[in-house]
C-alpha cells in the first residue's frame, strides 16, 4: 500500500471533491492483492452467488481476508455486501434453491467452503455471525452467550461459567449485565442487546466473525460502542462487517471493498480507498454521488 | 484472550461429536418425517378399511340397489339395503342446517368484518370458539329434551323425535364454523378495494355486498361447502334426535335415521363380525367417506384460491 | 356560457339526489348494523339458554355422590365415577400420542419439507383429514384397531383413535406457532453452528411452546367431548369397575394394565342416559353434560388466555 497516506483527516473523507477521472466503467481495475505483510485468513475467489429464482447477486468476486484485521464490505443497498457475508458462513443453505461457485478458501488448511464435501454446519462452527437487527434468544443473557458452547456439547458447567465470562468481557459488557446473567437478554437495550450478540457470537472462539450492518438499528451512543469493542476484538480475531455507513467503515476497517450491483469495484487499505480511489464508481459513491 | 477450554471445529470433528450429532439430526429429521407421513397413512387407511369392508358388502348387494334401493331394512329376515332413506334423511338434516347456517353466518360475517369495532371482534370470536367447543352430545341433549318440547307448542304435528330440531341445532353448531372461515375470507380482501368503493361515495353496506362479498365470494363458497361437510358427518345430535328408524320422508316434523345415525345404532347393539349388518356399516360409511371427501377438497382448493387471489 | 349554467343546474339536482342517496344509504347501514347484531345476539341468546337450562336442571343432581358412584339401573343412584376416570385415562392417551407426533408433524411441514409435491401432498392430507366426519375415525379404528390388530374394545384403542382425530387440529396449531417465529432468531442459532434438530430443540420448540400448548389443549377439550368414534368402537355403556390402577405396590410400581382394559367415558355416559326414557335420567345426563361443558370452556378459556397473553408478548 505504497500509494496511501498514512493518515487521513476523516472528516475531509464525506467532502473529497469528485476527480472527473476519465472514466473506464465496464472494465474495473484489477482488485490488489492483500498485501504481503497481512497474512490471509481467507481467499474469496471467483465466487459467484445466484438465489434460487435464478438472480445472479454475487459476480465473479475476489477479496482477500486478512488474519485479525477489520475488512469492511461498503457498496449501495442491493449491491449484494450481506449477500457475500451471508455466503461466508452458509446462511443462504437455510432456504433451497440458492447456489454458489467459485471458492472461498479458509487459510491456512485451504479448504473450500462452499464446496460440494464442505458440511454448512460445520462452517458455520468456524465462522460466527452477528446479525443487522439484535437477535437474542429469548432465555436469560447467561444462557444467550452460553448457546454457542451448548452447541458444541460443552456440558462442564466451569467451562460454561468461564467462556460466559470472557465473551461478556471481550465484548464490553460484562460490567452491566454482571448483576443480572439469569435475567432475561430482554430486558437490555437495543446496543446491548447487539454486543450481547456479539459477546454470543465470540463465545466459542470463531476464526472468522461475519458482522452484517451491526449497528444499524442502533442509536449513535449505542454504534459507537459497538465500533469501539470491533477495533479493540480486531487484535484477536478476524472480522468481516458489511456497512451501509461509510464513515463507520472508513473509522474502523483496515480494508475495505466496494461493491456495485453485485461486483467488487475496489478492495483496497481502507485509507486509499477513502483518499484516492482508483475507480471513478468508488469516487462517487464514496463523495455521495449515489447510494 | 480466546478461552483454550473450547473445542476448535477440528477438535470436535476428531471426537466424534460431529458425526454423532450428525447421526441425531438424520434420525431425527426421519422420526419427523414419519410422524408427517402418518396423516397419508391414516387417509389410506380409511380408505383401505372402509372399501375392504364394504367390497364383501357389495358382493352380496348390487351397488344399484344400494343406490337406488328405498326400503334399508338391514335385520329383517329378508333384508334390504336402499340407501335412500338414511340418505334423505342426512341432506334433509344438513339441508336445514344450511337454511340457518348460510343467511345468518353471512350476516355475522359482515358484521364482524366490515361493522364491528375491534373491541367488540375480539370479544365475540372467542364467544364463537368457546360455541365450537360444546361436545355434541351435549347439543343433542338439547335438540331431544328442550328445543322439541318447545317448539312442540308451536310446529303441528311435531313428533318427539324429528328431522326439524336436529337440523336447526346441527345449523347453529356450524355456524361459529362458517363465521369464522367466511370472516377469514372478507377480511383478506385488500383495504385498497374497499376505498376504492368509498371513494365512490359507497355507503358501508353497498361496500360489503358489492365489494367485499363478490371479492370473497370463493372464501365465503368454501365456508359453506365445508359447513354442509360438517352438517352432513355429523352424528350424535342425529342419533340422539333424529331417532335410529330408517324411514323415507320428506317430512322434516317425523324422525328418521342418517347416515351416522345408522352407524351408531348398529354399534351400540351387538352386530357379528363379519356379518352383512356388520358390512353394511362400513357400506355407507364409505359413502358417508365420499360425499364429504368430496365437499372437503372442493372447499380446500376454494379456499386455497381466495388465499392466492389476495 | 349556457353550458356551465346547465352544468351548474344539473350539478344542484345530482347534489339533491345524492343527498338522498347518502341519506338512504345511512339508514340502510344502521339497519344492516343492527341487523348483524340481533342475530349475533339472538344465536348467543339462545345458546346461553339453553346452557342455561342445563345447569338449572342438571347442577343440583351434581354431588360428592354423583362423581362416586358407578352408573346404576336406579336413576337416582347412578354416578359417574367410571366415566370420568375413563375420559381421563383416554385423555392420557391421547395427549401422550397427539402431542409428540403433531409437534413432530408441525415441524416437520414447516420447516423440513422443501416445497414440491409431497409437501403439498401431505398438506392438502392434512387439511383433509380436518374435514373427515369423527364417526369414519371410529369406523377406522373398528376395522383396523379393533379387528386388524385385535386389540380389543379398550382404553388403548379409544385413546390411540381420539389422537388420530385431533392430529390435525394440533399439527395446524403448531404450525402457526413454528410460522410465527422471527426468522432472525432461526439464523441467530444456525450462525452458531447448531444443526437443524439443535435447533428444533433448543429454539423452535421452546419458543413455540404456547402455541404448542392451545394447540394441544383445544385438541384434548375437542377429544373429551367426542362420542361417536368411541361408540363405534364399541365402548360399553354399563362399566361398573375402574380400571386397574396405573401405580402399583410392588415392583417396578407402574403397570399398563388399565390400557388394556373395557372402559366408559363422559359423553358415552350421558348418551346412554339421554336415550332413556325416565325423566331422572335425563336430569343425571344433564348434570353429567354440566360437567362435560364445564370441562371442555375451562380448557377453551385456557386456551384463548394463552394466545391473548402471547399476541401481547408479541406486542412488546
Amino acid at each position: 500500500m505504497t500509494d496511501t497516506t498514512m493518515t487521513i483527516d476523516k472528516t475531509k473523507t464525506d467532502t473529497q471533491p469528485a476527480a472527473p477521472t476519465k472514466a473506464e466503467p465496464d472494465m474495473p481495475p484489477a482488485i490488489k492483492p492483500a498485501a504481503e505483510r497481512d497474512p490471509l485468513r481467507a481467499r474469496i475467489e471467483n465466487f459467484s452467488f445466484y438465489y434460487s429464482n435464478g438472480f445472479q447477486a454475487i459476480k465473479q468476486v475476489d477479496m482477500p481476508i486478512l488474519d485479525r484485521k477489520i475488512t469492511a464490505i461498503i457498496g449501495p443497498s442491493g449491491c449484494g455486501k450481506s449477500t457475500l457475508l451471508r455466503s461466508l458462513n452458509r446462511m443462504h443453505d437455510l432456504y433451497p434453491g440458492n447456489r454458489y461457485e467459485g471458492k472461498v478458501i479458509l487459510e491456512p488448511e485451504g479448504e473450500n467452503l462452499i464446496g460440494p464435501e464442505a458440511d454448512p454446519v460445520l462452517v458455520r462452527l468456524r465462522v460466527g455471525m452477528v446479525f443487522q437487527k439484535p437477535n437474542p434468544f429469548p432465555k436469560s443473557i447467561y444462557e444467550n452467550v452460553a448457546a454457542g458452547l451448548r452447541v458444541r456439547g460443552i456440558k462442564k458447567r466451569a467451562v460454561i461459567d468461564e467462556a460466559v465470562e470472557t465473551a461478556l468481557r471481550r465484548a464490553a459488557i460484562w460490567d452491566e449485565v454482571k448483576d443480572k446473567l439469569h435475567g432475561s437478554a430482554y430486558d437490555l437495550s437495543g446496543g446491548q442487546q447487539q454486543r450481547l450478540c456479539i459477546a454470543r457470537g465470540l463465545a466459542p472462539n470463531p476464526e472468522i466473525l461475519l458482522l452484517d450492518e451491526p449497528t444499524s438499528a442502533l442509536d449513535p451512543i449505542a454504534t459507537a460502542k459497538v465500533e469501539d469493542l470491533v477495533q479493540e476484538l480486531s487484535e484477536t480475531v478476524t472480522i468481516v462487517i458489511v456497512t451501509h455507513n461509510m464513515q463507520q467503515a472508513a473509522r474502523i476497517s483496515h480494508r475495505t471493498a466496494f461493491m456495485y450491483l453485485g461486483e467488487a469495484i475496489e478492495f483496497g487499505d481502507t485509507n486509499q480507498i477513502f483518499t484516492n480511489p482508483k475507480h471513478p464508481r468508488t469516487e462517487s459513491y464514496i463523495t455521495g454521488r449515489y447510494g | 484472550m480466546p478461552n483454550s477450554s473450547i473445542p476448535t471445529s477440528a477438535e470436535l470433528i476428531q471426537s466424534g461429536f460431529v458425526r454423532r450429532r450428525k447421526w441425531i439430526a438424520r434420525g431425527m429429521k426421519t422420526f419427523l418425517f414419519l410422524c408427517a407421513a402418518l396423516s397419508v397413512f391414516v387417509t389410506t387407511a380409511i380408505v383401505f378399511v372402509l372399501v375392504r369392508d364394504s367390497w364383501d358388502f357389495f358382493a352380496n348387494v348390487p351397488l344399484f340397489d344400494f343406490l337406488f334401493g328405498t326400503m334399508w331394512t338391514p335385520v329383517f329376515a329378508n333384508p334390504q339395503f336402499g340407501v335412500l332413506p338414511l340418505l334423505a334423511a342426512t341432506l334433509q338434516t344438513a339441508g336445514l342446517a344450511m337454511a340457518i347456517a348460510v343467511p345468518f353466518g353471512l350476516i355475522m360475517a359482515i358484521y364482524l368484518s366490515e361493522y364491528a369495532r375491534p373491541a367488540v371482534r375480539e370479544t365475540i370470536k372467542p364467544a364463537l370458539e368457546m360455541l365450537e367447543a360444546v361436545p355434541t352430545v351435549v347439543y343433542g341433549y338439547f335438540a331431544l329434551l328442550v328445543m322439541t318440547p318447545f317448539l312442540q307448542g308451536f310446529v303441528p304435528g311435531l313428533k318427539g323425535i324429528n328431522l326439524l330440531v336436529p337440523g336447526i341445532i346441527l345449523g347453529i353448531m356450524i355456524l361459529p364454523y362458517v363465521v369464522s372461515v367466511s370472516e377469514d375470507a372478507m377480511r383478506a380482501v385488500p383495504n385498497s378495494l374497499r376505498e376504492g368503493g368509498y371513494g365512490l361515495g359507497m355507503a358501508k353496506w353497498q361496500v360489503a355486498t358489492r365489494i367485499v362479498i363478490p371479492g370473497a365470494f370463493s372464501g365465503i363458497t368454501a365456508a359453506f361447502i365445508l359447513g354442509m361437510s360438517r352438517a352432513v358427518g355429523e352424528t350424535m345430535v342425529l342419533a340422539v334426535a333424529a331417532g335410529q328408524n330408517p324411514n323415507l320422508t320428506w317430512d322434516p316434523r317425523e324422525g328418521a335415521a342418517t347416515i351416522t345415525a345408522y352407524i351408531v345404532q348398529m354399534s351400540l347393539g351387538d352386530v357379528a363380525h363379519g356379518s352383512i349388518a356388520y358390512q353394511s356399516i362400513f357400506a355407507v360409511g364409505l359413502l358417508l367417506f365420499v360425499i364429504t371427501l368430496l365437499f372437503n377438497i372442493i372447499g380446500f382448493y376454494l379456499r386455497r384460491r381466495f388465499r392466492e387471489a389476495y | 356560457m349556457s353550458t356551465t349554467t346547465q352544468g351548474a343546474l344539473s350539478a344542484a339536482t345530482t347534489n339533491q339526489t345524492a343527498f338522498d342517496a347518502v341519506r338512504k344509504a345511512k339508514q340502510k347501514d344502521i339497519l344492516f348494523a343492527t341487523g348483524g347484531l340481533v342475530v349475533m345476539a339472538l344465536a348467543m341468546t339462545l345458546l346461553l339458554a339453553l346452557i342455561g337450562d342445563l345447569v338449572i336442571r342438571g347442577a343440583t343432581r351434581i354431588d360428592y355422590g354423583f362423581l362416586t358412584s358407578y352408573p346404576s339401573r336406579l336413576p337416582e343412584r347412578a354416578g359417574i365415577l367410571s366415566a370420568w376416570v375413563g375420559s381421563l385415562l383416554v385423555m392420557l392417551v391421547t395427549a401422550f400420542l397427539a402431542i409428540p407426533i403433531g409437534i413432530g408433524a408441525g415441524l416437520y411441514l414447516e420447516e423440513y419439507a422443501r416445497k414440491g409435491w409431497l409437501s403439498n401432498f401431505i398438506e392438502i392430507n392434512v387439511s383433509n383429514l380436518a374435514g373427515v366426519p369423527s364417526i369414519i375415525y371410529g369406523l377406522l379404528a373398528l376395522g383396523l384397531f379393533v379387528y386388524g390388530f385385535s386389540l380389543g374394545k379398550t382404553i388403548l384403542v379409544a385413546g390411540m383413535t381420539l389422537a388420530l382425530l385431533i392430529l390435525p387440529i394440533v399439527i395446524v396449531s403448531i404450525r402457526e406457532a413454528v410460522r410465527a417465529i422471527p426468522r432472525i432468531i432461526k439464523e441467530g442459532a444456525y450462525g452458531l453452528g447448531a444443526d437443524q434438530w439443535q435447533v428444533m430443540w433448543s429454539y423452535i420448540i421452546p419458543a413455540a411452546r404456547p402455541g404448542i400448548l392451545t394447540g394441544a389443549i383445544v385438541g384434548l377439550s375437542r377429544a373429551i367431548g367426542e362420542t361417536a368414534p368411541i361408540i363405534t368402537i364399541g365402548a360399553l355403556t354399563f362399566i361398573a369397575f375402574l380400571p386397574p390402577a396405573p401405580v402399583t405396590g410392588e415392583f417396578p410400581f407402574i403397570s399398563f394394565a388399565w390400557l388394556n382394559d373395557g372402559f366408559t367415558v363422559l359423553p358415552i355416559q350421558m348418551f346412554n342416559w339421554v336415550s332413556r326414557p325416565q325423566a331422572e335420567f335425563h336430569v343425571a345426563a344433564a348434570a353429567t353434560g354440566v360437567v362435560l361443558i364445564a370441562l371442555t370452556f375451562s380448557l377453551n378459556g385456557i386456551a384463548i388466555w394463552i394466545r391473548y397473553r402471547l399476541r401481547q408478548g408479541y406486542r412488546n
